[in-house]
């Protein structure tokens, strides 16, 4: 089969950020088309697409809409999941820079399948220039009737609001993301209930990312059999791919699911500079597992060929380390940032984060114990599948990954270490869930 | 003593939400960029503004990172070390900043013109290391970049 090269989020049109030229390409053609048709047809064509999410989770997005109750006295809400701060991603920024017309449409249509009349774009603080820009395109959109009062003429009515975070991961994780939007701290909350039955202000709510949002008028206007035939059939379309670290032309790259990992790297992300090895490869985002260098030959960038050799596609975002990388210094800075972005609500998590970076840092000082190796993987163990929210486990499967596989880089450094008596494993850690 | 223009922006925002209560991050930017950090006074202040108890303004400006519970430089430098950054040389952006300016992280120096603080990953790691300067985003930074950044913010 012919290789799929169309770009269909980030093609290459010169200020495709502007209404005027999205609409001479056929922009808001897709949302003609989905108010031409019923609400419960369009979610169909999504499911039928079998899109996928790309915030990380991977969750069917057709299904996902099928959750909301169609007969409701309830105001529904749509939030746009911009938060976008987990370590190696960096493509919702360009969605918002290159295309932001596709994200809105995306929305609106998204916004008229189930029903929803007010939307919240969730955007992390950092992308104060980003908001700017997205916002011109919002008002730029109003002003034209593709948002606001029965849009286009038909009986359908939605906003679209834009909301700036204030620095904190956690927020993308989506009942925190409700939190923070509701006005209060950004702390998960404890499921069920699920956000469809019982999301902002208790009312009925998707949460969906920017980049999955972007899909939906390319699967309207060219229809769900075409675009399930994109990529691997089961996560099909194109991703926006990350690729960070030691490369020579680091950027996003938009191409099918299911693509080489080492066609990312090597053709499109011109290879690793001075030629050097690759040691390790996180594929996607700093939550996922490792894999290691040797390892990368024939493994594809998508959800099914990820799990089989033991990581996850995540975020897309790729992070290359080369030969001549300290990795123990990289798993630290990794769990040092979970610990600081821990919302400190439950101990497993709180206090695992913490325990987990002050093991590594003794591993970093050359200071471990020979025990610390089994005491680490202890506490990552107990803290995955013990938390209210996923990032515990994205915490943890980093670290449980590095043991296994560079457990030689850990022994390094624990070699002519003196014993360290003084530290205690926790006792509460064995505790069950918070 | 927010400026007319705020409270007017503040207002407008109003029909978004159903209720009052999640204007509190719009309006602690608002008063972060009025009055450049958020005083014990200005937590009051938006409080009473938005009918809030002052103990729920004071657990949102703590809870996220981007708000300053203390004054800040006139160019606040947020170096990020994380994983694509520490691979092209955060780090070293980090100590680099610090040694120039003669101050350590969380500081400001005695002119009252650069703050630096270390942050997580910005959204910049396929343009790493990064460094954002108030709202603005520097990337593709090395030490010789940094330090021309640095002689035009003077
Ligand atoms: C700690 C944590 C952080 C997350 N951060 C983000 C984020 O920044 N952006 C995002 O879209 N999803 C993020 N997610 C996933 C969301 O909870 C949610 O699954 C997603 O937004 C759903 O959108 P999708 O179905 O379109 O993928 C995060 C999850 C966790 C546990
Ligand atoms: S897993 Fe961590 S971040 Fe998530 S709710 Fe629990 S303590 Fe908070
Ligand atoms: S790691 Fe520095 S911007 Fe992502």
């Amino acid at each position: 089969m012919e290789a799929f090269t169309e770009k269909l989020i980030l093609p290459d049109i010169p200020d495709l950020h502007r209404i005027d030229v999205y609409e001479k390409h056929g922009g808001y053609a897709a949302l003609r088309k989905a108010l031409a048709m019923k609400p419960e047809e369009v979610t169909e064509e999504v499911k039928k697409s079998n899109l996928r999410g790309r915030g990380g989770a991977c969750f069917p997005t057709g299904l996902k809409w099928t959750f909301m109750p169609k007969q409701t006295d309830k105001q529904k809400y749509l939030c746009a999941n911009g938060d976008e701060s987990e370590p190696g991603t960096f493509k919702d920024r360009q969605i918002f820079e290159s295309n932001p017309h596709l994200f809105i449409e995306g929305a609106i249509i998204t916004a008229y399948a189930m029903g929803i009349n007010v939307v919240y774009t969730y955007i992390r603080g950092e992308y104060a220039r980003w908001i700017e820009m997205l916002q011109k395109a919002v008002d730029d959109a109003y002003a034209k009737g593709y948002i606001g009062e029965n849009i286009l003429g038909s009986s359908f009515t939605t906003q679209l609001y834009l909301h700036r975070g204030a620095g904190a991961y956690i927020c993308g994780e989506e009942s925190a993301l409700m939190n923070s939007l509701e006005g209060d701290r950004g702390y998960p909350r404890v499921k069920p209930p699920f956000p469809a039955q019982n999301g902002l202000w208790g009312c009925p709510t998707t949460i969906n990312n920017i980049e999955t949002i972007a899909n939906i008028p390319v699967i309207i206007s060219r229809g769900w059999e075409w675009f399930s035939k994109i990529g691997e059939p089961k996560q099909p379309g194109t991703i926006l791919y990350g690729i960070s670290g030691h490369v020579n032309k680091p950027g996003v790259y938009e191409l099918p699911s299911g693509t080489l990992l080492t066609d990312l790297i090597y053709k499109h992300a011109g290879g690793v500079p001075g030629n050097k090895k690759i040691k390790a490869v996180i594929p996607g985002g700093s939550s996922t597992k490792w894999i290691r260098g040797e390892q990368i030959e024939g493994v594809k960038m998508d959800a099914e060929s990820l799990k089989a050799v033991g990581t996850a596609i995540g975020t897309a975002g790729v992070i290359v380390m080369d030969e001549d990388t300290d990795l123990v210094s990289v798993i630290l800075r990794i769990t040092r940032f979970y610990h600081h972005e821990s919302c400190g609500q439950f101990t497993p998590c709180r206090e695992g984060c913490g325990w987990m970076e002050k093991i590594l840092k003794r591993f970093q000082a050359g200071e471990a114990a020979p025990s610390d190796l089994d005491l680490l993987l202890d506490v990552a163990n107990n803290i995955e599948g013990n938390t209210i929210c996923a990032l515990g486990d994205a915490a943890a499967w980093p670290v449980q990954s590095f043991i296994k596989l560079f457990r030689d880089e850990l022994e390094k450094k624990v070699r002519g270490s003196k014993p360290d008596a003084a530290w205690v494993p926790p006792p509460h850690l064995v505790s069950s869930k918070p | 003593m927010f400026s007319k223009e705020n409270l007017d922006t503040l207002d407008g925002l109003r029909v978004r939400y159903p209720v009052g209560k999640p204007l509190v991050l719009p309006a602690l930017w608002l008063a972060q960029r009025q009055f450049g950090w958020i005083s014990p006074e200005v937590m009051k202040y938006v409080a009473g503004l938005l009918d809030l108890p002052v103990s729920h303004v004071y657990g949102v400006v703590t809870f996220y990172t981007m708000f300053n519970t203390k004054p800040v430089g006139k160019y606040h430098l947020q170096v990020c070390t994380n994983v694509s950054c520490l691979l092209r040389g955060g780090d070293r952006l980090l100590d680099h900043a610090c040694g120039r300016l003669n101050i350590g992280k969380g500081e400001t120096t005695t002119d009252n013109r650069f703050t630096i603080t270390e942050v997580e990953c910005l959204g910049s790691c396929g343009t790493a290391p990064a460094v954002q300067v108030n709202d603005d985003y520097h990337e593709n930074l090395s030490v010789e970049r940094l330090d021309a950044l640095l002689n035009d913010l003077r």
